[in-house]
């Protein structure tokens, strides 16, 4: 082996995999979020449909989302990978624990909470991804140019209760894999200091675990709340 | 007062093991866990049973023997402390209290509560050692070391290399341990000239030996007797990966 995949297949190789890939997919979510945050403007989505159309059409973005693809499949490969060695570790278990006196829930929990985000990306990615690439979006029309017409397909979506508590829900388990997994993803790359780990921690809890999740909760809800004619 | 005892019994490394119930009624809140045992291993003797087998030697919280998993947590309830530390005034009058030996691939069980931690000295043995020559020792102030770093080094060089990091962690992770060794010689001038593979040697060993991974839940630092810190987990991951990314080695 040389010395890359040596370094690659160690434990800690495996955990710098898991932060260099975890931590991405942060950066994507705020890019993600403050895209979508035009669902909010109300112009029956003319906005969010020229952005897209910008998305899935501009040759950077197109490439970035491909290392997007990649990351969140190494991730969840490589957590696999950690979650069968680790139990491995421990092969006769402990016959009465008391965890919850040592760490918090969300830490010994990540496995858990990345399967639930797992399985929301997959129906995520069904219900707008695949509609947008492969399926049938209708077609709007701004200054006699054409543009599919996602934001009727998100509309479409967030008119089901269970399919907005679905996303509710699964927001609540991605503001606890970042309460954890944000600022450990930088202790893993060795960045713990006096100076820094108070604001990542603060940044960890703050943006990542709350103020992105809630965003991105608020989206559904609003449109729902849309559609039953409680906002207008 | 009186407790009841769940106590993990296994005649040796391949035999079947099972918890086993006792009852003692007459104990002291002033006796250590360990003395509380003793008792326990009298009666049993008086009944002429085979005694409970746990490891055990300084008794004044320094020499990180007194390996047992008690009601769920690593030398019990107490933090910052070992089990010859923990006494039974912890407890209350009633309470049934389960023992266990460390559970980990990396710790096969000997006998009841004493298990095989021989793993922690071969980590060691592949790189926790500063080399120095043989003769009479060197004069103590020789190489001045400022006192930050002379006591982040002494922090942790506190690890009694008991096992309760790797007890307490969800995975059997090491880490906190190794980190401890890697650090208190990577931070002082004597460390610093070995430093740059230390950490790839004791790493690749504590792999080796069945570890897991580190999860940096922080179960390790709260169950450490002598509460070394996360800090030097993360300087241990700086030390591995600036050495695997720079060092000469392939």
């Amino acid at each position: 082996m040389s010395w890359v995949t040596q370094t690659l297949a160690s434990s800690l190789g495996r955990k710098v995999i898991m932060s260099l890939t975890g931590l991405f997919l942060c950066t994507f979510l705020i890019v993600h979020v403050a895209g979508n945050l035009q669902l909010f403007k109300g112009d029956e989505g003319r906005a969010f449909n020229e952005y897209s159309y910008f998305m899935t059409h501009n040759p950077v973005i197109m490439t970035v989302s491909y290392l997007l693809y990649t990351s969140i499949i190494v991730h969840a490969l490589m957590a696999l990978i950690l979650t069968r060695h680790n139990q491995a570790s421990r092969p006769v278990k402990y016959a009465y624990t008391k965890p919850e006196a040592n760490s918090p829930w969300s830490s010994r929990n990540m496995g858990i909470l990345g399967t639930i985000l797992l399985i929301f990306i997959v129906l995520h990615m069904r219900t707008f991804w695949y509609e947008m690439h492969f399926g049938s979006v209708p077609m709007a029309e701004y200054d006699g140019k054409e543009y599919k017409d996602l934001y009727k397909t998100v509309v479409a979506a967030f008119s089901q209760w269970w399919y907005v508590a679905i996303y509710v829900l699964s927001m609540a388990a991605l503001g606890f894999h970042l309460v954890h997994g944000f600022k450990s993803g930088f202790q893993t790359m060795g960045l713990r200091h006096k100076k820094y780990t108070p604001l990542l921690e603060f940044l960890g809890v703050y943006v990542f675990a709350i103020l992105i999740p809630a965003l991105f909760a608020a989206m559904p809800v609003y449109m729902f709340l849309k559609h039953v004619g409680i906002i207008g | 007062m009186k407790v009841n005892l769940k106590v993990w019994r296994q005649r040796n490394g391949n035999a079947q093991g099972k918890l086993v119930d006792y009852q003692l009624d007459n104990v002291s809140p002033d006796m250590s866990f360990l003395e509380m045992i003793d008792v326990l291993n009298g009666e049993l003797t008086m009944k002429g049973e085979e005694m409970i087998a746990f490891d055990h030697d300084c008794r004044e919280g320094i020499c990180g023997m007194c390996s047992m998993y008690i009601n769920g947590r690593a030398h019990g309830p107490q933090t910052g402390a070992t089990t010859c530390q923990l006494h039974m005034r912890s407890f209350s009058d009633g309470d049934t209290i389960v023992v266990e030996p460390w559970r980990a691939r990396a710790f096969p069980v000997i006998k009841d509560l004493m298990v095989d931690r021989s793993a922690f000295d071969r980590v060691v043995q592949a790189g926790g050692y500063v080399s120095v020559n043989t003769g009479s020792a060197r004069d103590a102030n020789e190489t001045l070391i400022p006192r930050p770093i002379a006591d982040e080094a002494m922090d942790a060089a506190q690890c009694i290399g008991c096992g309760a990091c790797v007890a307490a962690c969800k995975n059997a992770s090491a880490m906190l341990f190794v980190a401890a060794k890697v650090s208190h010689l990577a931070v002082l001038p004597q460390g610093q000239a070995e430093a740059s593979l230390r950490a790839e040697k004791m790493v690749a060993q504590m792999d080796a030996e069945g570890f897991g991974a580190c999860s940096f839940t922080g179960a390790c630092s709260v169950e450490c007797p002598k509460s070394i810190s996360l800090d030097h987990i993360a300087r241990l991951n700086r030390e591995y990966l600036g050495s695997k990314v720079t060092s000469q080695a392939i």
